[in-house]
Parts: structure tokens; C-alpha cells; sequence
């Protein structure tokens, strides 16, 4: 495309799919412990 | 649903629902303030007219081309579709625990959130024998996770280290006839670190958070021994060691920004030069009328001063000078699952908190508020109607998040602010919105200059 150079795969709706397994980090277990972010975790299920 | 902003000399654009991150040129900035859905196949004339004053209206025409292929990709302005999911939003096993093994501390930091480490009830130590029932505990509760978190947490948790070490010991010794997987984590300001503590934490915690705030003299402002003395002189030399001798495991050097330092780009910057390469500098959380409380006034000087810090990350990456600042770090494309965004705290519901005294809360920001304690190990009392509660508080129960462009990454913030400082867990606490947006916004465009600069 000449105008939109699009940076990433865009699968957050293909992430609903097979998504809610809850094998990932409970939110607030990192660093953080007086806020939230979530979108910087890691999906952990392997099998996906 | 997109959101589009200008940043470092990027073109932003968020398409929401589907989570496409574009980096456009100024025509497409201003096409989509002219356009949207449903489109026609071809430009509308009047669009046309109105932007050929800058740019041609061949290519005018050529982006909007652009603009409903993304489209009918599902690149742009795609629905929002998820709604039908909160159905799964129901009480979930719990499967990570803070333990507060030390209901006390050896430092007096000005801004503490847990009143100098006891939360207000009392300074206590908590014994083996509560700290194995809170294993038993979350392997009963944790049913079929394997994945279990535990954080050793406080006030100071080296204060009881032969604690620590045996509930440790205790939770490695139930994994293979549970089949669970035990990840430790330990909150520590430093003060007790020697070499013995290093090398076990080094061996057993897969994520150690070792608290500094930057600057010696930001540091010892407000992380101060009882006796009114800093403590950086002492924390920094451990801290170096521990992360010398930890390899590649996970590790952050972590401090709290006060109004004090609103120019805390500079102790992120300090930490990276003392040698630290996972870095989390987080504004602090409090009582607005704290002499320390950073407010809405400070927000523009809070938003220019992430700015800053993104610049300053770009230009050292540049010189090579790598390193990760934790609400910096985004996966555009391996991130976690739009179900998990939907509900991003999972306190009260998938994490719960553990007193000395074996008393159960939502998380360790609940602990001491009487009203929303959950249980009690030591009588097996648990509120399991919390966890219902807690687990219906997702981004279609906050009307702020509704209509929030954010409302995917931060999924609704987090549970104890938004009751302690917007006075329900199903309402946004705007303050911390602002300045999550500005990470993001931040952090989003850090990735195009990755894109764009290979780094």
C-alpha cells in the first residue's frame, strides 16, 4: 500500500476463538501491583 | 471503532476491535476524518472537493481505495463483537496468591500504600504453618490450572526468609502429585539482600522485583530507613549482584514516581546506566491530598514526560542502548486473547491475598479494608460470591470502558483503584485512564519506529 503501511497480524478477533483458557499470568502478578495493563502479557497456551 | 494520533512525527492508527495498528501518511490522517462506514466504491465528491485544497484528487481517490480494502479486511473501523463473551465471565479457579509473609518493614517509604508495611494491622510475621495452608489452599481452589503464581510479598518479605524458603520448599514438594507447576515471585526493597538470599531467590523465583525509585536523591527522599536515613547506598550494590548472577530469568528493578519527580525519565534513564536492562518506573497511587500525590494538574507534565522518556528510548536504542521499560511493552501480535482483555484483574476471582493472621482478600490493595475480606484459612471460610463479583467487573460493565479506545489493552484497569478512588469496581478511575492511555499511545508508536528502524 502507498498511504497505510500496517504494522502488526491484527488477530485479536481470531484470538477469541480458541482464547479464555486461563493458563496465562494473573494480571497484576509482575511488576506492576498498583495498576493494570494486560495487552503487554503473553498468551501461554502452547496447544493453540 | 479506531483511534488515530500523532506522535514523534507518526501517523497513528488503532483500529480497535480488531486490534490493526497502521502507521499512515497525512492524507489518510485527514481522509478518516471524513469517511467511515458504510462506504460508497468511490470517493464522495464533496470529500474530494474538500481535500483536493492539499493533496490531488488522483491521490485522494487512491487512498480511500486503501481505506475500504482495510476495511473489508476487518483492518478498519471493524465491529465490535466481543460483548457475547462476557457470558464466560464467571467466577474462575484461583490460581495466583500474594502472600504477606511480612506484615512489616524495615523501611518507612513517605508514599506506602500497606502504611508502612503493616496495612494497618499490626506489624506481624506470618508462620510456616499458615503459609502451607495458603499453598493447600490454592491447590485445592486452583482445580484444573496447572500454572500456579505465587508472590512473596509485604512489607519486607526477607524479613522472614526461613519462611519464604520453607513455603517455597512445601509448594515444590506438592507439584508432581498435583501436577501443578509453581511460579514464585518475590517483592523485595533490598535491605536484607546477602549473598545466601541472592543465590536462593535466583534458584527458585522465576520473577524478582526489587524496589529502587532512581536518582539517589529521589530514592531517599521517600524509601528512607526508621531511623530517617536512605537506603540506596545499601539496595543498589545487591541489587547489581542478584541481576549479575540471575542470567536470563526474569527480573525488574522497580520504582514509584511522585510529584517529586515528574522529571522520571531521568531515574528510568539512571537505573539503565547502573546496569539494569528491565526497568518499571510507576506513578504513584494515593490519597490525592498527599503532599506526594501527583493529580490532574500534573498530567500534561506526566504525558510530556513519557514522551520524553519514548525519545530518549528511541535515541539510545539507536546507540544500542537496549532496554525494556515495562509499560512500554506491548505484543501487537502475540498478545493474550481478546477473552482474557476483556476482564484484565483477575483479583478476588483468579488471585486473592494472604495475612499473617490467614485472612483472605481480593489482593493485597483490599488488605485491612474489613468490608471486603473473604475468608479465613484457619476456619476454611470463603466467600465464594466475591469471586462472582469480582469476575462480572469486565470492560462491558464499566461505561467508560465501553466507548474507551483503550478498553483491549488496560481491560477496565485495575479492580482496587477504581473502588478506592472511583468508588466501585465497575467504574473507571479516570486518573489512571489518562495516564494508561498515554503509555499506549506511547508504546504503540515505539513499535513503528521498531517497524520502521529495525530495532
Amino acid at each position: 500500500m502507498k498511504h497505510v503501511k500496517t504494522l502488526n497480524k491484527a488477530n485479536l478477533k481470531k484470538s477469541a476463538e480458541k482464547g479464555g483458557c486461563g493458563k496465562c499470568q494473573a494480571s497484576c502478578q509482575s511488576a506492576c501491583k498498583t495498576s493494570c495493563t494486560v495487552a503487554n502479557q503473553k498468551c501461554e497456551n502452547l496447544s493453540k | 471503532m479506531i483511534h488515530k494520533y500523532k506522535l514523534n512525527g507518526y501517523n497513528i492508527v488503532l483500529d480497535v476491535n480488531s486490534g490493526a495498528v497502521h502507521a499512515v501518511d497525512e492524507l489518510t490522517y485527514d481522509l478518516l476524518d471524513n469517511v467511515m462506514p458504510p462506504f460508497s466504491p468511490e470517493c464522495p465528491e464533496n470529500v474530494v472537493k474538500k481535500l483536493s485544497r492539499y493533496y490531488s484528487a488522483e491521490d485522494i481517490c487512491s487512498c480511500y481505495e486503501e481505506i475500504t480494502q482495510l476495511y473489508g479486511e476487518g483492518l478498519l473501523f471493524s465491529e465490535d463483537d466481543y460483548e457475547k463473551f462476557t457470558k464466560y465471565a464467571v467466577a474462575s479457579p484461583v490460581k495466583a496468591m500474594c502472600l504477606l509473609v511480612s506484615q512489616d518493614c524495615n523501611l518507612r517509604c513517605e508514599y506506602c500504600f500497606a502504611s508502612t508495611g503493616d496495612f494497618g494491622l499490626g506489624r506481624k510475621l506470618m508462620d510456616l504453618e499458615t503459609g502451607k495452608k495458603a499453598i493447600d489452599f490454592l491447590l485445592e481452589k486452583s482445580a484444573d490450572r496447572q500454572n500456579l503464581e505465587v508472590d512473596f510479598f509485604g512489607g519486607e518479605p526477607l524479613m522472614n526468609f526461613e519462611v519464604v524458603k520453607g513455603i517455597t520448599e512445601y509448594a515444590r514438594s506438592k507439584e508432581k502429585e498435583f501436577g501443578k507447576n509453581f511460579r514464585f515471585t518475590i517483592t523485595t526493597n533490598g535491605m536484607l539482600l546477602d549473598d545466601a538470599k541472592i543465590d536462593y531467590i535466583n534458584k527458585e523465583m522465576s520473577n524478582v522485583v526489587l524496589s529502587i525509585d532512581g536518582r539517589k536523591e529521589v530514592n531517599d527522599r521517600v524509601r528512607a530507613r526508621v531511623d530517617g536515613s536512605g537506603s540506596y547506598d545499601r539496595i543498589l550494590p545487591a541489587y547489581k549482584k542478584l541481576v549479575e548472577k540471575r542470567g536470563e530469568k526474569e527480573y525488574y528493578v522497580r520504582g514509584t514516581f511522585t510529584k517529586y519527580n515528574l522529571d522520571f525519565a531521568d531515574d528510568v534513564f539512571h537505573l539503565y546506566e547502573q546496569g539494569f536492562d528491565q526497568i518499571s518506573v510507576e506513578p504513584v497511587v494515593c490519597d490525592s491530598k498527599m503532599p506526594y500525590a501527583i493529580t490532574e494538574r500534573d498530567l500534561p507534565k506526566i504525558f510530556s514526560e513519557y514522551e520524553r522518556l519514548a525519545g530518549k528510548i528511541i535515541a539510545g536504542a539507536k546507540e544500542g542502548k537496549r532496554f525494556n521499560f515495562f509499560h512500554f511493552m506491548l505484543d501487537l501480535d502475540q498478545g493474550p486473547c481478546a477473552i482474557k482483555r476483556l476482564r484484565g484483574c483477575g483479583c478476588g476471582n483468579e488471585y486473592v491475598a494472604v495475612t499473617p493472621d490467614g485472612d483472605i482478600y481480593p489482593c493485597h490493595q483490599f488488605v485491612g479494608i474489613e468490608d471486603w475480606k473473604m475468608g479465613n484459612l484457619n476456619d476454611d471460610s470463603f466467600d465464594e460470591s466475591r469471586k462472582d463479583y469480582f469476575a462480572k467487573a469486565h470492560i462491558y460493565s464499566k461505561k467508560e470502558c465501553k466507548t474507551c479506545w483503550a478498553r483491549f489493552y488496560c481491560s477496565g484497569g485495575c479492580n482496587a483503584n477504581n473502588l478506592i478512588y472511583a468508588g466501585d469496581v465497575h467504574s473507571a478511575h479516570k486518573f489512571s485512564c489518562e495516564i494508561e492511555k498515554k503509555r499506549l499511545e506511547c508504546a504503540i508508536m515505539l513499535k513503528a519506529v521498531q517497524s520502521e528502524e529495525n530495532f
